[in-house]
């Protein structure tokens, strides 16, 4: 079978390195084998030390509120029907409470196991606001820095736009999602928003990359650079000195406010797009809405490190759980995606191939 | 609209009254002057349509390439002046250097307009992938992310600051529920990232939900702005009248308009306690389709309506309004942004002639 061969092949190369058993040895010093990797700007191939018994991987599974859990369980379904070789160890988030310990429990195992597939986990807005986003604080612990989602039309989803493709990679870590609030005087509240050269520079580097490898041929930036000239002028600067470095990569850059019109009016314009956390997060859902809503886009969530996935538009879904009627479709390509980071390819296209067939046959 | 009443009291009003206090209207012999501030781009020729009116404008040219700010404050004391402008776009450039703010920021903030007012509806003639859509959008317009407030004290980490204030989000919400009751709307719906920004956007949805304790023959819910940004690609239908902080606004605000038929159809307004400017909604420049004939006039013309019904010469108003809504039903004069082949002039002509054939008093063409 393909694992055990490529599980030969790894411990050929790790072994050298730690002189003992794979598995083992690679979870205890799994994070000196990623600090030995200094070359900083990696994407894709990066794959952490996989967590593989026996040619088995384990993949963390966070069933998180709503809708999650009981679509979680039935990719579990999915995968031991299909005999995938993948272990799902489960780890449970509460978001009523207020300590940190599920969550910090929740990352310690994917740091463990380097790859996951989680549910939203609910942020209420009724818990003061010490209460971080459990979602935020595992994306900004892990250093998850980009947020990659493909939206693609599918043949058998009836929707007013067809033939949308745009890849939308969205700076996950900084920008408005810092949680940096303070209310100096009373009844005026400041939010920092921040940017960083080297998020930056980082998000538009992994952007121009996963363009080439996708052979793409254009990349648009969107910002609100003529109002925030010093924030998103840094972002728009930085993605044009990545830009020049890739020649063959046409780069352009639009305001958000043109961008979201072209987008309900001509989206096939579109092609990779680019951009800091809180545009990403309305471009996404806007785009999401165009190919057929938020039951059918997955997204990833990358990293240095670890890869996380889940559905794209991150929707808790609780007017819906437990009703029987939620869309499985976008938490199963999530996990064709990840198990295509898994390099588990064969399973990944099988599902995927069953997946787009249940959706072209619209009854 | 009597012409000898060239006087008129103003009464000064507590903050939030029922009614927007009315500017001392400038009335010299019974025609108005509005302050007119061409901009660039499209915004210089459309403004020569709109000068064929009952309404003598008095003309500030604002030069976006030039540093210093004394044509801003020129421009903004004729509005102080006058009370009433209709305004172009004015580009912000980018290569500027960062302490040169938007000058239509400035022009905002100074004024203090702080409600912007953005009515988005389905156009009969106008072909779109979504019908029967009737959204006002109220946008919080003087703070939030547009403060232009960034510093960075660290080289290459940046920070913006986004303000939230209780005043500001009090009043915006107080206008979003006085004009909804006014226009008899059903529900309100503020848009929001509480979840992210809790105090911040908490700050503000506690505010609205103060003020809708006022005015309980309104629903009113909130929905977190990604969620409302699918839903208005997916069924734009189930909103009625929209609040919200000011990034949220453009955002959404430019999402109607390109659902309704895109940036050439939706009239803008501004207001603020003293003063009110009209532009259009979506606030382009339109530098690339500037002298070639082709801009969509409507939605700047639309906006001079909504200038007449502020000058309360109604008659006007829904006589212009009529004869564009006449000629945008005649599909085959629709602009290029509309997939259509008529110029600006031509259909500029033959909303003039619909006027000149419903309306008694107008100059001969």
């Amino acid at each position: 079978m393909a694992s055990h061969s490529a599980v030969l092949s790894m411990s050929k190369i790790i072994s050298p390195f730690w002189g003992g058993r794979l598995g083992n040895t690679v979870k205890v010093f799994g994070t000196t084998l990623t600090s030995r990797r200094n070359k900083t700007f990696h994407a894709g191939e990066n794959i952490p030390p996989p967590a593989k018994y026996g040619g088995r991987h384990t993949v963390t599974l966070i069933p998180g509120d709503g809708i999650g859990p009981e679509l979680l369980t039935h990719v579990r379904e999915v995968f031991r029907f299909s005999c995938v070789p993948v272990d799902f160890e489960v780890v449970h988030v509460n978001s009523a409470v207020e300590t940190e310990d599920d969550i910090n429990n929740a990352i310690t195992a994917i740091r463990r196991n380097g790859v996951a597939l989680k549910g939203n986990i609910e942020t209420k807005h009724t818990m003061p606001p010490s209460v971080k986003s459990r979602n935020n604080l595992l994306r900004t612990s892990l250093d998850l820095f980009a947020n990659v989602m493909h939206c693609q039309s599918l043949p058998g989803v009836q929707t007013r736009h067809k033939n949308i493709d745009i890849m939308i990679i969205r700076e996950n870590t900084e920008g408005e999602y810092s949680s940096l609030e303070h209310e100096s005087v009373s009844g005026v509240v400041e939010s920092l928003k921040i940017i960083t050269r080297s998020s930056s520079l980082r998000i538009a580097d992994y952007a121009f990359r996963l363009a080439r490898e996708k052979g793409r041929r254009r990349v648009t930036a969107v910002h609100k650079a003529n109002i925030m000239k010093l924030g998103d002028g840094l972002f728009l600067q930085c993605c044009r000195e990545v830009a020049s470095g890739y020649p063959d990569i046409t780069f352009d850059s639009m305001i958000v406010d043109n961008t979201t019109m072209q987008l309900v009016s001509k989206p096939q314009q579109f092609d990779v797009m680019v951009m800091p956390n809180l545009y990403g997060n309305v471009v996404s859902n806007v785009c999401a809405g165009l190919v057929g809503g938020p039951g059918l886009v997955p997204g990833a969530n990358y990293g240095r490190d670890y890869a996380v996935f889940e559905t794209a538009t991150r929707n808790t879904g609780k007017s819906i759980a437990d009703r029987n009627i939620a869309n499985p479709t976008a938490m199963l390509l999530a996990s064709c995606m990840m198990l295509d980071h898994l390099k588990l390819n064969g399973y990944a296209s099988v599902i995927r191939n069953a997946v787009l067939t249940t959706m072209n046959e619209t009854r | 609209m009597t012409p000898g009443s060239a006087v008129s009291v103003r009464v000064l009003k507590p903050v939030f009254s029922s009614r927007l206090p009315r500017p001392p209207p400038a009335r010299y012999g019974g025609r108005h002057t509005v302050t007119l501030i061409p901009g660039d781009g499209i915004e210089p020729e459309l403004a020569n349509h709109v000068r064929e009116l009952s309404v003598d404008f008095e003309v500030v040219n604002v030069d976006s390439t030039m540093a210093s700010e004394d044509d801003i404050n020129n421009a903004i004391m004729a509005i102080r002046r006058n009370g009433v402008a209709l305004k172009g776009n004015i580009e912000t450039n980018h290569n500027l250097p960062p302490s040169y703010k938007s000058r239509n920021n400035l022009l905002r903030t100074t004024l203090d307009l702080y409600a912007n007012v953005m009515h988005c509806q389905s156009l009969p003639g106008v072909r779109t992938r979504h019908r029967n859509i009737d959204i006002m959008i109220i946008r919080e317009n003087t703070e939030g992310e547009y403060s232009s407030l960034e510093h960075e004290n660290v080289p290459g980490v940046v920070e913006c600051l986004k303000i939230i204030t209780r005043t500001k989000s009090l009043r915006i919400a107080d206008y979003a529920f006085r004009t909804a009751r006014e226009k008899g709307r059903r529900q309100v719906t503020a848009v929001h990232k509480a979840n992210i920004m809790k105090l911040g956007d908490g700050l503000f949805l506690e505010c609205c939900k103060e003020v809708a304790s006022g005015y309980p023959e309104i629903n009113f819910d909130s929905m977190i702005v990604d969620n409302t940004t699918m839903q208005l690609v997916s069924r734009p239908q189930q909103f009625d009248v929209m609040v919200m902080p000011n990034l949220y606004g453009n955002v959404v605000s430019n999402v109607c308009a390109g659902l309704v038929g895109g940036p050439g159809l939706v009239p803008g307004a501004n207001y603020g306690e003293d003063y009110a400017v009209f532009e259009t909604g979506t606030r382009n420049t339109g530098k690339s389709i500037a002298n070639r004939n082709t801009a969509n006039p409507t939605a700047m013309l639309l906006a001079s309506c909504l200038l007449l019904d502020h000058l309360k010469l109604h008659a006007y108003a829904s006589m212009i309004r009529r004869a564009i809504l006449t000629t945008v039903t005649e599909t085959r004069l629709h602009t290029a942004d509309l997939g259509g082949q008529g110029s600006t002039s031509e259909v500029v002509q033959s909303i003039m002639n619909a006027v000149q054939s419903t309306g008694p008093r107008t100059l001969s063409i």
